[in-house]
């Protein structure tokens, strides 16, 4: 073949044309969002810092502008870590922390306890059980949340089902205060999320190969050696997703602890809630609130790794 | 298909001929990744051609770039005198068949077929009857308002075909059409194809990893490697007279023997072997090489005579071995056969008559004797 | 086919299901209880139900929060499958790591905290633009869709993933335009995705209490607000009446949805032998 002479298409700027979209219409499509997100999620975020740096005052709003025209016309910016430090100093906000952050992982271990049979359970019945089963796990997560809090405050109260079980059995002959403990706040925790635990875990079990713990069993290894060497370490991704689901909200949860708790409960979401719209602490709330994210970062980062790595999508 | 020699079949050799597609120079980068390098091709009109090559060789770049889902990087694609390349992919005369077939799940056969017809804004009675026809014409009358999961495989096959036919393109583009299909319905389905595309005169481009669909389909057959050509011709030329080692190794097998061009007149050279001195082959070859040029001998295993017994007189291209290996398939049974100097040569027999008492004609570790034609091998100079 | 060995899993999913469904069942019993006292059984009787009805309060509380949830699933749809088209489709783009961030972050984001930097939003908003002037209705709407986009986006992220990209060139190889590509093909694709996505988005924002208590402003109650409020001093038993009609709609759509997931299951497993049978 003689190779001729020819000019030069123009070099194409575009990378791959082969995403049918990369045109006139790309812009738009990434814009809208985009300008969405930076607008009620991206600015927010920077005026609750900017919050957390400036001075309680008695005002509306109650807090100073961190900007401030000196007298000779500079633009001053004055930071204060006040508020910071005020929740190091005071006891019962880094106490908060730590209750918020013990309650959310145990909460998390026994919810994986529970769950994971449970996922396991569903896994191994036949198809139309499982449909049956995975309909009646996710049931609950499209009821409404609040209400079955509200269904323990009946079963936990003074008078409730489960004291008035307890002293028709002869168990008891004194109601037993279960309302308004920590107690129900775990019990609270445990119930809304197992199933945010057992989905994920299901998810993950169900393309568990079985042949491997066949091949695992014929090899001479026992049950419980099969699961602690094959099923647990293939299942981990799950496990750790399911963890990360329930531990993450349970951290920062308001409504178990202040409808089940009471005022004996100290958890960090509470606290913010109480700072912000009963003690009008502006500043404090926001400051609350950049400490709880600084505490949960790391675990969010590592769930949005594990989730991304399951869907396939490259970030 | 290609036994007719009549020119006005081949128009290839026709210098006068204006080729229908033509791509000159064209590159295609992704990156620092060259996947097409600076090639040029031209394709006749109602030509079935092939483009053959593993996967990552850049023909499927090449095929996307004629259909304008890619962008040449550099240079250009003209079909039927009309430069191609900054044409978007819907306003070229060039209909593609994918590989998953890519038809659209929620739409009927008649309305996956009719879908190209309506974008064109044909009035609706032209759109009905062409989709009859082409229905007709991939006898898929049963099916026409099936959706394409309740269609077996190669019922989705010819909706795809039929799809990309309705238009009537002035080129098909056929991105690995049988790879999908079962080794039984592929043969089928080879011929159907080649009937379809000689009744309606289409130029079908087909890029496939396949050699024997190559083979089988195709007027002529471009070898890719590494984004270039490396070889073009018909299915007998890339066959029988391969000039390179890539493509004598990449189209059916061959076995390949290092040397030096001892003598070389107008109708045949002389070649010994680097491995073994005492060997020499002499292979009818027209071009003339110097002396002592490396070449390489490659002979076909099908081409290798095998006697039991020892040749009466020596001659060139002989050579004697033991079986090492049998591979029973059959209709024909594939040898190696190790040779005195150690090297293993492929030989190829039909098994002509039934083994006797389930004894073949050789056994393994048996004596034989190999002998080719001179005009059976070829020499390759790289 | 439960595993012989697995009597202790059996146990675990009886136990499991019951610790789930018992509170529920008990909820929706009480409701019916004659008593003023919620677990003290008083005889069977509807009355709680009719107190439920005669409330003015409540009903305006549902008509808010339908209207908000239907608003927010539409938009929330719409700017989840963008958003999603942006992370699947367009490769790397100026900013995507930030997006991709922006765009998962509300999943996992406490609920606190969302809802204070929204409100703060406003609040500043107001104080420099005059809007929002008074918050409610559209605050609510817009804080909503910020973190059910998110959830929709996942959705048809997934979906778009495993989607053959070469049906959407095929369009395009038969002459169709970009937008047309995306009206006659991607959306029909993407819309069962879309669905769910807005059923999702849908329950979501009839679901919050957090992030909607905080960005609502005086008069505005939408049902989860309102029942909070009623709750937070103990037992009532016209809400139990309220929780039993809202578990049971809840409960049918779910069983409904199932059911015809369960019947396209079916019908594609008889296409699929369909398909089978004529081969040739």
């Amino acid at each position: 073949m003689k190779p001729s002479t020819v000019p030069a298409s123009t070099p194409s700027l575009r990378q791959s044309s082969g995403r049918y979209l990369q045109t006139k219409w790309k812009g738009l499509i990434i814009a809208v969002p985009y300008l969405w997100l930076v607008l009620f999620f991206l600015i927010p975020f920077f005026i609750v810092i900017k919050i957390s740096l400036a001075e309680s005052i008695i005002a509306s709003p109650p807090f100073s502008s961190l900007l401030n025209w000196t007298e000779d016309g500079a633009l001053q910016l004055s930071l204060l870590f006040d508020n910071y430090a005020y929740l190091w100093e005071d006891e019962l906000y880094y106490k908060t922390y730590l209750n918020s952050i013990k309650v959310a992982f145990i909460c998390t271990l026994i919810c994986l306890f529970i769950g994971y049979p449970m996922a396991y359970g569903i896994v191994r019945a036949t198809p139309t059980q499982r449909n049956i089963l995975l309909i009646l796990v996710i049931l609950p997560f499209w009821t409404s949340f609040l209400l079955r809090v509200y269904a323990w405050m009946g079963i936990l109260a003074d008078q409730g089902t489960l004291n008035n079980l307890l002293i028709w059995f002869g168990l008891i002959d004194e109601p037993i205060r279960m309302l308004y403990t920590p107690f129900a706040v775990y019990l609270g925790i445990i119930y809304s999320y197992l199933p945010f635990m057992i989905l994920p875990l299901y998810a993950n079990i169900e393309k568990l190969d079985m042949n491997l713990l066949e091949a695992a069993a014929a090899l001479g290894a026992k049950p419980l050696i099969t699961f602690l060497t094959v099923t647990l370490p293939m299942t981990l991704p799950g496990i750790i997703a399911g963890s990360l689901l329930v531990f993450i909200p349970a951290t920062g949860e308001y409504v178990i602890p202040d409808l089940l708790g009471g005022g004996n409960s100290f958890m960090i979401g509470k606290l913010l809630y109480s700072e912000f719209n009963n003690n009008h602490d502006w500043p404090v709330a926001a400051a609350v609130a950049v400490a709880l994210l600084i505490l949960l970062v790391l675990p969010m980062m590592l769930y949005q790794n594990v989730q991304a790595r399951q869907v396939g999508v490259k970030t | 298909m290609s036994t007719d020699l009549n020119d006005t079949h081949r128009p290839w050799l026709d210098p006068k001929q204006e080729p229908f597609i033509k791509i000159r120079g064209v590159t295609k980068r992704f990156g620092d990744f060259t996947a097409v390098d600076n090639v040029d091709l031209d394709i006749y009109k109602s030509e079935l051609f092939c483009l053959l090559g593993g996967s990552g060789c850049g023909k499927s770049t090449l095929l996307r770039m004629l259909a304008g889902f890619e962008t040449p990087t550099a240079g250009n694609i003209f079909i039927d005198g009309e430069a191609v390349a900054n044409i978007p992919a819907y306003a070229r005369p060039v209909n593609m068949m994918f590989q998953s077939y890519a038809l659209f799940p929620h739409m009927t056969v008649e309305k996956n077929i009719a879908y190209g017809l309506k974008r064109d804004g044909l009035p609706k009675k032209e759109i009905t009857r062409r989709v009859a026809e082409m229905i007709e014409l991939v006898e898929l009358g049963d099916f026409r308002q099936r959706k394409p999961n309740q269609l077996s495989g190669g019922q989705r096959q010819r909706v795809a075909l039929a799809r990309a036919l309705v238009k009537q393109p002035k080129v098909l583009l056929l991105d690995e059409p049988l790879a999908a299909l079962d080794k039984r319905l592929r043969e089928h389905t080879q011929y159907e194809l080649m009937n379809i595309q000689d009744q309606l005169g289409v130029t079908f481009i087909v890029v496939t990893h396949d050699q024997e669909e190559a083979m089988t389909l195709s007027t002529r057959i471009a070898v890719m490697d590494q984004g270039r050509f490396i070889q073009t011709g018909t299915p007998t030329e890339i066959y029988e007279s391969p000039d390179s080692r890539f493509v004598a190794n990449f189209i059916g097998s061959a076995n390949i023997f290092q040397g030096h061009v001892i003598t070389s007149t107008a109708d045949h050279v002389v070649v010994r072997s680097a491995q073994d001195d005492t060997l020499q082959f002499t292979v009818r070859h027209s071009a003339e090489l110097a002396q002592n040029t490396k070449v390489w001998v490659a002979v076909r295993p099908e081409k290798i005579r095998m006697l039991k017994d020892a040749p009466t007189t020596p001659g060139p291209n002989q050579l004697a071995g033991s079986v090492h290996d049998i591979g029973y398939l059959g209709r024909l049974s594939n040898y190696k056969i190790k040779l005195d100097n150690g090297k293993m040569i492929d030989v190829t027999h039909p098994n002509q008559t039934r083994p006797t008492s389930g004894r073949h004609l050789v056994d393994w570790d048996e004596r034989v004797y190999l002998h080719w034609d001179s005009a059976s091998a070829i020499v390759l100079t790289h | 086919m439960i595993h012989k060995r697995s009597r202790w899993v059996i146990a675990m999913l009886c136990f499991g299901l019951a610790f789930l469904y018992v509170p529920i069942f008990l909820l929706i019993l009480y409701s019916f209880n004659h008593s003023k006292l919620v677990p003290i059984w008083g005889g069977f009787s509807t009355r709680w139900y009719t107190v439920l009805f005669e409330s003015p309060e409540v009903w305006e509380a549902v008509m808010l929060s339908l209207r908000i949830a239907l608003i927010n699933a539409t938009f929330a749809t719409l700017l989840g499958t963008l958003a999603a088209l942006a992370m699947v489709r367009f490769g790397r783009f100026k900013g995507r790591t930030l997006f991709s961030g922006m765009i998962s972050a509300p999943l996992v984001m406490p609920e606190v905290i969302t809802g204070l930097s929204l409100l703060l939003l406003f609040i500043t908003l107001a104080d420099i633009i005059g809007w929002p002037g008074a918050r409610g209705f559209t605050t609510i709407t817009i804080a909503h869709i910020t973190f059910s986009m998110a959830y929709v986006a996942v959705i048809i992220q997934s979906r778009l993933i495993g989607m053959d990209q070469s049906i959407e060139e095929a369009a395009q190889d038969l002459g169709a335009k970009p937008l047309r590509v995306l009206w006659d093909i991607t959306l029909p694709i993407l819309a069962p995705g879309m669905l769910a996505g807005w059923l999702l988005a849908f329950t979501l924002s009839l679901d919050d209490l957090v992030i909607a208590s905080f960005v609502t402003g005086p008069g505005s109650n939408t049902l989860p607000i309102l029942i909070f409020s009623r709750i937070k001093l103990g037992l009532k038993p016209d809400i139990n009446a309220l929780a039993t009609l809202i578990i049971l709609t809840v409960s049918i759509g779910v069983l409904l949805a199932a059911w015809l997931m369960w019947r396209q299951e079916k019908q594609r497993m008889q296409d699929r032998k369909m398909a089978s049978r004529t081969d040739h």
